[in-house]
């Protein structure tokens, strides 16, 4: 009887989460010995003694609660919180030795792919400054190895693995992207090139996939800028162009680990200075902390420079000039992975103030920032999970709100499409930016000529 | 039955503080030779001086932006922890004890003093116990091991101010007393204690991360 009603309150809970056909075909496959099998190979093998003492060490005191959006946008239900949801995954599969139910695999695989942004604001308020992102990483390797990743998500691991980008992005169809967003700024600049393969150049410039597949123009925008700074340099024509990591996010170590030796392999053989990233977070996390390690290299074998650092650069030198101050009122979205994961927040401040006329903080701020709710893979789970994720980020929305501010500035392809979400989701009547945007529009265009 | 007590007040006392030393030094080795054999390259990483950064900022009270958040639990926290270990070592009777072993001796609490300190640690414990009760987030991850942890500390402060007062069974609290704290000391090699040793590694891993890797403050 006590198991009936069990076995009833579980199913209860699961039918309020989402779920999407590729997590229940996978589901459907599973046999309890592969559960406990996978899941105790990886708890075994692939951690060591930092996973050790992260559980050994929590003393369940609750105080990473306070970090999590999810936990503060959820009215303080445990069940969102840091630690709740280690309880909820890895404990549990410690406890029983990896012989987990199927029930508890579809809630372990929502948790860690739609309820945590692996954006380690936690690390902050644990005393301990246990990872507890890492954790949420693991349940995913898991999720990965037993082929119960989300539907969404995996595609686009599917496409890197196939095509080394994440939107099935042709070889041809990128180069002629290129070549068209060239030719469109070549009737307003006079000889600006989007330079391709040019070896020896002094920069790489490097975006992800989603630019080319249904952003072009912020190629176009970086050309000009790259052009009015009069800058040498390159894009790749071949695989390894695209920089965006979705394996990283999905525990698929390996291929993530082929994306990115791809795109070293990609700078060393144009023989540049250094690499210049557009204004995305994962792939910067990817190719600046995460795909280096993976393929043994302690740091990146190369600069990787993000766009907003590379901006600071430019606006500092001098080799870009702001005819105008942008007027509008702005604040300024602080991405994990470029301020809590590169320290860039201070940069971010001084470019934005540098564009802008008046640039109004959010609380909180910098390291503190809340994350945008989209980032670690979230908002790339899909449309299954998009009204969760609505829900699940209201204190960013709150957060937004109290600026008061009309454009809001995110320097994060994954922030920017989330933020743009909550936006419309809240009724906030604001405008995501790039700062490339606002640079586009406010910098002196003149037309370069070689030998200027 | 005699001899067992001359046991436990006697040789079992330094075997427990041999156990609590040596079993701390154990898991550190352990731990690190666990790191050299499966995780070596966090070596990469690591760095003393942003390790001692994290760690020093966060033995800052309420230097911490998110200690500022919680400024009750911290406040309660951070004298809970220094009595921890100030009330026993500068405790008369502790002294005298290893005066008489030892031949050495330092400045002792009034005893007044030390009542009040001892009041406090036990009102310290009965806070965590209402805060495991009553704060959902914190009553979601507690478990029946976490109330053991409280009462493996609370038994030897709490047989300790009974004893000291005379209140009532004076011998077998005292005795009490000595078994509370061996079992105490045991255990704390052995279980989430030993965070005391383990914490700051794990700050000091994180530090670095931070610190070397991410540019970024952890506090």
């Amino acid at each position: 009887m006590s198991n009936e009603t069990k076995t009833m309150d579980e199913s209860a809970i699961v039918k309020k989460k989402n779920t999407d056909e590729a997590v229940e075909s996978g589901l459907a496959k599973l046999t309890q010995e592969r559960i406990k099998n996978t899941i105790n190979q990886v708890l075994q093998s692939e951690t060591g003694p930092r996973f050790k003492a992260y559980v050994e060490t929590c003393m369940h005191c609750g105080l990473c609660a306070d970090a999590c959006l999810y936990f503060l946008s959820n009215d303080r239900d445990p069940s969102y919180s840091p630690a709740g949801k280690v309880k909820q995954t890895i404990w549990e599969m410690l406890e029983k030795k990896g012989e987990v139910s199927i029930e508890f695999l579809r809630r372990a695989v929502h948790i860690a792919h739609t309820e945590c942004n692996v954006c380690k604001r936690c690390s902050m308020y644990c005393p301990f400054g246990i990872d507890i992102a890492y954790l949420m990483l693991l349940v995913r390797r898991i999720c990965h190895k037993l082929e119960i990743t989300p539907l969404y998500i995996q595609d686009t691991v599917n496409s890197h693995s196939a095509t080394m980008n994440q939107m099935w992005v042709k070889e041809d169809e990128w180069i002629d992207t290129l070549q068209w967003q060239e030719e469109d700024a070549r009737e307003e600049f006079e000889n600006l090139r989007i330079p391709l393969d040019k070896a020896g150049a002094d920069i790489m410039y490097s975006v992800i996939a989603p630019e080319p597949k249904f952003q072009a123009g912020l190629i176009y925008q970086m050309a000009t800028i790259m052009h009015a700074a009069g800058v040498n340099w390159t894009m790749p024509s071949t695989p390894g162009w695209d920089n965006s990591n979705m394996a990283m996010f999905t525990g698929d170590n390996e291929i993530s680990g082929r994306i990115a030796r791809a795109f070293y392999e990609t700078a060393a053989r144009l023989k540049v200075k250094r690499v210049v990233m557009g204004e995305c977070g994962h792939a910067f996390r990817s190719t600046y902390d995460v795909g280096n390690r993976w393929i043994g290299w302690a740091m990146p074998p190369f600069e990787v420079v993000h766009a907003l650092e590379f901006y600071h650069e430019l606006l500092t030198s001098g080799r870009i000039k702001i005819a105008q101050k942008y007027k509008k009122t702005v604040t300024l979205h602080d991405p994990c992975n470029v301020s809590r994961g590169r320290g860039l927040h201070e940069m971010a401040r001084e470019v934005t103030n540098m564009l802008c006329d008046s640039f109004i903080e959010m609380t909180p701020n910098r390291e503190h920032n809340y994350c945008c709710g989209a980032g670690g893979g979230v908002i790339n789970c899909g449309p299954p999970y998009k009204g969760e994720r609505m829900v699940n980020n209201r204190v960013k929305a709150e957060q937004l709100k109290a600026t008061g501010a009309e454009v809001l500035i995110a320097p994060c392809h994954n922030c920017h499409s989330g933020l743009e979400d909550i936006i419309h989701h809240y009724n906030l009547n604001m405008e995501v930016k790039f700062l490339g945007d606002i640079i586009f529009e406010t910098m002196e265009k003149k037309i370069y000529q070689s030998g200027d | 039955m005699n001899a067992f007590i001359d046991f436990i007040m006697g040789p079992m006392v330094w075997i427990a503080f041999l156990i609590f030393i040596f079993g701390l030094i154990l898991k550190i080795v352990l731990i690190i030779k666990d790191v050299n054999a499966r995780e070596p390259y966090i070596y990469s990483y690591m760095t003393l001086k942003h390790s001692l950064r994290s760690i020093a900022a966060w033995s800052i009270p309420f230097f911490p932006k998110s200690t500022r958040q919680s400024p009750v639990f911290y406040g309660v926290s951070y004298i809970f922890h220094l009595l921890l270990f100030l009330v026993p070592i500068f405790l008369t009777s502790h002294i005298v004890l290893v005066n008489e072993a030892f031949q050495v001796s330092w400045i002792a609490l009034d005893d007044s003093i030390a009542d009040i300190l001892t009041i406090m640690v036990g009102l310290g414990l009965v806070f965590f116990i209402i805060r495991r009760i009553m704060v959902p987030e914190v009553k979601y991850l507690t478990s029946c091991k976490d109330y053991l942890l409280i009462l493996i500390v609370a038994l030897p402060f709490i047989t300790g101010f009974i004893a000291y007062h005379q209140f009532f069974l004076y011998r077998p609290m005292v005795i009490a007393h000595v078994i509370s704290g061996e079992i105490m000391l045991i255990y704390i090699p052995f279980s989430k204690f030993s965070h005391m040793i383990v914490a700051p590694l794990t700050r000091a891993y994180m530090g670095s991360e931070f610190g070397n890797v991410r540019h970024a403050k952890d506090w």
